[in-house]
């Protein structure tokens, strides 16, 4: 396997189209007659889709794809097949079939392709799915992903804007793993720092979602491409405010060195053009700002909880050897969105 | 002046570029940098605001983007003159609506109103910033309809990436339906949306 990825511009959810100019093309869609089973769809901007089948079972789709981030191909399934499968636990919901995405230059020697989907197929074992398929098409550069299935309770969904003021806002995984590998991108990471974004990447938002599910969770979204501000400003959805406490947020240590030494991503400045507007910094350095941009690849989960139960869950999250923390709470609406308080931390 | 061509590359190449130039430069200095895209400009300027080294940027031509660099008390530095291109800090029309209620601007003469709405519309596609979105309603739906002296202007700016939005309850009160020439159609719930949204709201 001496062939390596060709390696792209932007890999992982760097490489996702900025939320304003998606926004801008998804507006214009004709929507077509509406179905009362569809539960949510993507005029939410939830994070899959969920469609009411019976009373107790609704179906969980999502699909995701891109560039590697990684130069070991089956590092780089792991990473993307844990991502894809991240939508589902956001929405609450349980894993059950997946099909492949691949794209592959026909050049290129496939036992580079199978091992990416070696790892992709691990995972989707180890979320409890089946692979059930797939499809590829012979493409310039290699980009793999799933199209994922799972069921969920309609009245159990988890949805991405329902937090009530006061609910606690708890983060399940470290931020920091874009600007690790855009850093790693330039030989500038750390082998620790990158085994650290690696092994946070790989995991599955599995066992956080269902400890979750024995809490009052009023919303939750997986922290990915938008980054953690961009992901939080549709929490808010237009009609709430938060305070978010930046000495609490887990972060990739050696992430905030490389956000001062400006190994910053283009994902995580589209992210602030986006969601900048919207909130105000306090006492916060340059570099942790940075972090609360930055694009996250299989990030973790964001959960608005019940202010009673918090503590509770996030001794249970973190029992289980989760680095969660609780990193703010939801307030009536203000004049700033998200107030990003700084402490004592660099 | 050190001269880096950053072009065709991606975030972070053109900051790693920077830096490694200005530590070679061992002391105040110019950079000058070309780069393809806007957000590499809106990082290095981030980068230089930090390291507090002067910056300046201008737009070249499409994807075409210079950013100035400077270091110290650059003694020999080029009197940089006032970029002529647009700006290139973060799209700042994001949240201006222009919000038009009337065909005419002002109270008083109706046929003098009429040509300052014309007026003002032309002069709104001349601003550096323009707005995310106008919205036209009551009186102002006849603007962007067949016809309409203002049409042209309206164009203009949604050829510029403006938002043209105009009241689909209006049109069908004036009978204007199959008539509107520029934007969509849009009902009150999207209109105040925009409006609630919106971070400045200009009324003419």
């Amino acid at each position: 396997m001496s062939e390596k990825i060709i390696f792209c511009k932007g890999g992982g959810c760097t490489a996702k189209l900025g939320a304003g100019v998606l926004s801008r093309v998804l507006e214009k869609l004709p929507k077509g007659a509406p179905d009362p089973n569809l539960l949510i769809g993507y005029d939410s901007k939830d994070d899959a889709a969920v469609y009411k089948i019976t009373d107790d079972v609704a179906i969980v789709q999502t699909l995701d794809f891109f560039p590697p981030m990684v130069e070991d191909p089956y590092t780089f399934g792991k990473i993307a097949a844990a991502n894809a499968l991240s939508d589902v636990y956001a929405m609450g919901g349980t894993v059950k079939t997946a099909l492949n995405i691949v794209c592959f230059p026909e050049t290129m020697d496939l036992n580079v392709l199978g091992e990416i989907m070696r790892g992709g197929s691990e995972m989707v074992m180890e979320a409890g799915g089946i692979l059930s398929g797939g499809h590829s098409i012979a493409d310039s550069d290699v980009k793999y992903g799933l199209s994922v299935t799972g069921v969920v309770h309609p009245e159990h969904i988890y949805p991405n804007n329902q937090g009530k003021p006061g609910d606690k806002l708890i983060l399940t995984k470290k931020l920091g793993v874009g600007i690790v590998c855009t850093a790693n991108r330039v030989q500038q990471a750390s082998e620790a720092a990158m085994s650290e974004a690696i092994a946070s990447m790989t995991t599955l938002n599995k066992k956080a979602s269902e400890i979750s599910h024995r809490y009052e969770i009023h919303a939750c979204t997986d922290v990915t491409g938008f980054g953690f501000l961009g992901h939080l400003h549709e929490m808010m959805d237009g009609r709430l405010s938060c305070h978010i406490y930046a000495d609490q947020i887990p972060v990739i240590d050696s992430a905030l060195d490389y956000a001062d030494e400006f190994l910053l991503t283009a994902g995580g400045q589209r992210n602030r053009n986006h969601a900048g507007p919207h909130v105000k910094f306090e006492n916060v350095s340059f570099a942790m700002e940075e972090v609360l941009f930055d694009p996250q690849t299989s990030g973790g989960l964001l959960m608005a909880v019940k202010a009673e139960q918090a503590e509770e869950l996030l001794a249970e999250l973190q029992d289980c050897g989760l680095p969660a923390r609780l990193v703010g709470e939801i307030t009536e609406k203000k004049e700033t969105e998200i107030y990003v308080i700084g402490g004592n931390r660099k | 002046m050190i001269k880096i061509n950053a072009m065709g590359d991606t975030c972070p190449i053109p900051v790693v570029k920077t830096k490694n130039a200005i530590k070679d430069m061992e002391g105040a200095g110019q950079v000058e940098i070309l780069v393809d895209n806007e957000i590499a400009v809106q990082n290095l300027t981030k980068m230089a605001v930090q390291k507090n080294y002067g910056v300046i940027s201008e737009k070249l031509e499409e994807q075409k983007y210079r950013v100035v660099m400077t270091i110290g008390d650059a003694e020999d530095s080029e009197e940089i003159e006032t970029p002529q291109g647009e700006s290139c800090l973060p799209d700042a029309r994001k949240n201006m609506v222009v919000v038009i209620s009337s065909d005419t601007m002002g109270n008083g003469d109706d046929e003098l109103g009429r040509i300052l709405m014309k007026g003002f519309i032309f002069a709104l596609t001349q601003q550096d910033e323009l707005p995310s979105t106008v919205l036209l309603y009551n009186g102002g739906a006849k603007l962007s309809c067949e016809d309409a002296p203002t049409l042209e202007d309206l164009k203009s700016l949604e050829a510029q990436g403006v938002e043209i939005m105009t009241c689909g309850t209006c049109l069908n009160h004036y009978g204007l339906t199959e008539k509107l020439q520029v934007g969509s159609v849009t009902n009150m719930y999207a209109i105040v949306e925009k409006m609630t949204q919106a971070s400045l709201l200009i009324r003419p």
